[in-house]
């Protein structure tokens, strides 16, 4: 029998204006800007952005308000918006080498040339609750010191120099883009890299994690973390040439692994590579360790059959919109798929009784 | 034009609004907010990947007296779009070295004190290590 579902309109609307009024709160505490949630839930906003794939942290903070806090709803909103800009071109690749560093480390060599610089970092704090932000006061101002006028090099340039490490060699391939073809597997490194830079940060972590448990083990090292601004350049072709247009944060993490060397590759360290944007750098950290694991194949090692080495495991279930959308929409009526469920379950259950009651005969 | 990209609207309306008398325009592209996909490269050098893209707002416009601007501004901003075109017109009239001097040599020294005040507080915490002299000797 076919039901025909109606009659919801008012239930919708009604359940609509009170998830409005809870997403206000109590009227007696005062409202959060936009500005607010930008400024001061900073680190939220990079998520958005990043796994939204749209640089804008003033549209990733109003999604956040809106989304009240749930950031996969608010990366779902602005993938949703992003969807309705048009696409002005593409960017040149940007310059990490040249980044404005605000953070900048590496685990593998203590006198960097540029230094280990901690930047705003969670790193050695105690993690203990600081109950004097329960209250609200000034902060200090923190110190400065000389500032670098130079370009900080990249750590894997030195190893680079003695050939122990694996190079990446330039090209001007223009990249596939899943925002507009979709996605075809075996995916190269330039697909899989963009899969991972927007997936969701706790699939990407919990991958990486179990690459450093021993499953597809290639022990990594961070080689280097940098957080900074790059100056995003584009040709303009009303002028035909390159200008700025614009500065963004980017998190990028180089990872080092040991490589016994294969049939194809001398015994040398091998990289992972993240990049995301704003300061997300558990992310990046992540996303160079899986990357690192789905290189298996290019550096000749052996499939362990680990899930951060399958690349369609990876690559289908990392974005967490295309999850959520197919999760949630479970709990949206079904009412007639159960319908012929419960039918199928009663006819076999009559089956199953019939016959019980013929072998009892019997 | 990099510059205009990259300032803060509320700067330049700022300095816009004290500069006084400007040409009448005509927008031959009216604003526009759009996407660009922003590039990296896999392991900083090697082939090029798409990162995600950022919100880009573009306009292009004639002044009466002919020059013809463009402008591509970081964000949605329509107004800080068309502001940085007039300016890229005005740019090619009489009036350049006064909006230099008024408009974009301000942001300039604005663009440099805030990176230099970040720079500076990165250096502060920048690792000094020092060895701890060992007993074996």
């Amino acid at each position: 029998m076919y039901v025909a579902v109606k009659g919801g309109e008012r239930a919708i609307d009604n359940a609509h204006a009170w998830l409005a009024e809870e997403r206000r709160g109590d009227p007696a505490v005062p409202e959060l800007s936009v500005a607010q949630i930008r400024e001061q839930m900073a680190l939220a906003v990079n998520r958005v952005m990043t796994e939204g794939s749209l640089y804008d942290p003033d549209l990733a903070a109003l999604a956040i308000k809106q989304a009240r806090g749930d950031l996969i709803e608010a990366i779902f909103l602005i993938r949703a918006y992003r969807t309705t800009l048009p696409r002005f071109g593409s960017s040149a690749p940007v310059k990490t080498a040249e980044m404005a560093c605000e953070r900048r480390i590496s685990a593998t060599f203590k006198d960097a040339p540029g230094g280990q610089v901690l930047g705003p970092t969670f790193d050695y704090t105690h993690r203990l609750l600081d109950f004097k932000l329960a209250a609200e006061g000034g902060t200090p101002a923190a110190p400065e010191g000389e500032a670098r006028r130079e370009a900080t090099p990249h750590i894997t340039g030195f190893l680079n120099r003695e050939g122990l490490i694996q190079t990446e060699d330039e090209s001007d391939e223009t990249p596939p883009d899943l925002t507009r073809e979709p996605m075809e597997l075996p995916a190269a490194r330039a697909l899989r890299l963009q899969a991972l830079t927007r997936g969701d940060e706790g699939f990407v972590l919990g991958l990486a994690y179990s690459t450093q448990r021993g499953y597809a083990r290639n022990h990594a090292f961070v080689g280097e973390l940098r957080i900074g601004s790059v100056a995003v350049e584009m040709e303009i072709p009303e002028l035909g040439f390159a200008i700025e247009i614009g500065e963004i944060t980017v998190t990028e993490c180089e990872s080092v692994n040991q490589f016994k060397g294969s049939k194809t590759e001398p015994p040398q360290f091998t990289r992972g590579y993240g990049l995301v944007f704003g300061q997300t750098e558990r992310k990046a950290i992540s996303m160079a360790l899986v990357d690192r694991a789905l290189r298996w194949k290019e550096l000749g090692e052996d499939d362990q059959g680990a899930p951060a080495q399958d690349e369609e495991f990876v690559l289908m279930h990392c974005d967490n919109i295309q999850a959520t959308g197919f999760l949630e929409h479970i709990k949206l009526p079904h009412y007639v798929d159960f319908q012929s469920e419960l039918e199928l379950v009663r006819k076999l259950r009559r089956a199953a009784g019939a016959e019980e009651v013929k072998e009892a005969a019997e | 034009m990099s510059l205009l990209a990259k300032a803060p609207p509320a700067q330049l309306a700022r300095l816009w609004a004290a500069f006084g008398e400007v040409p009448a325009y005509s927008y031959l592209r009216a604003p526009e907010a759009g996407g660009v996909m922003v590039q990296g490269r896999a392991g900083a050098t090697g082939a090029p990947f798409n990162l995600g893209e950022m919100t880009v707002t573009r306009c292009s416009l004639k002044l009466e007296t002919g020059e013809i601007g463009h402008a591509y501004v970081q964000g949605r901003d329509k107004d800080h779009a068309t502001r940085a075109a007039q300016i890229d017109a005005m740019m090619q009239g009489a009036q350049a070295a006064a909006l230099r001097a008024a408009v974009l040599d301000p942001l300039q020294e604005d663009l440099q004190a805030r990176r230099a005040r970040r720079g500076a507080k990165a250096a502060a915490t920048r690792v000094e290590f020092f060895t701890m002299v060992r007993g074996e000797d």
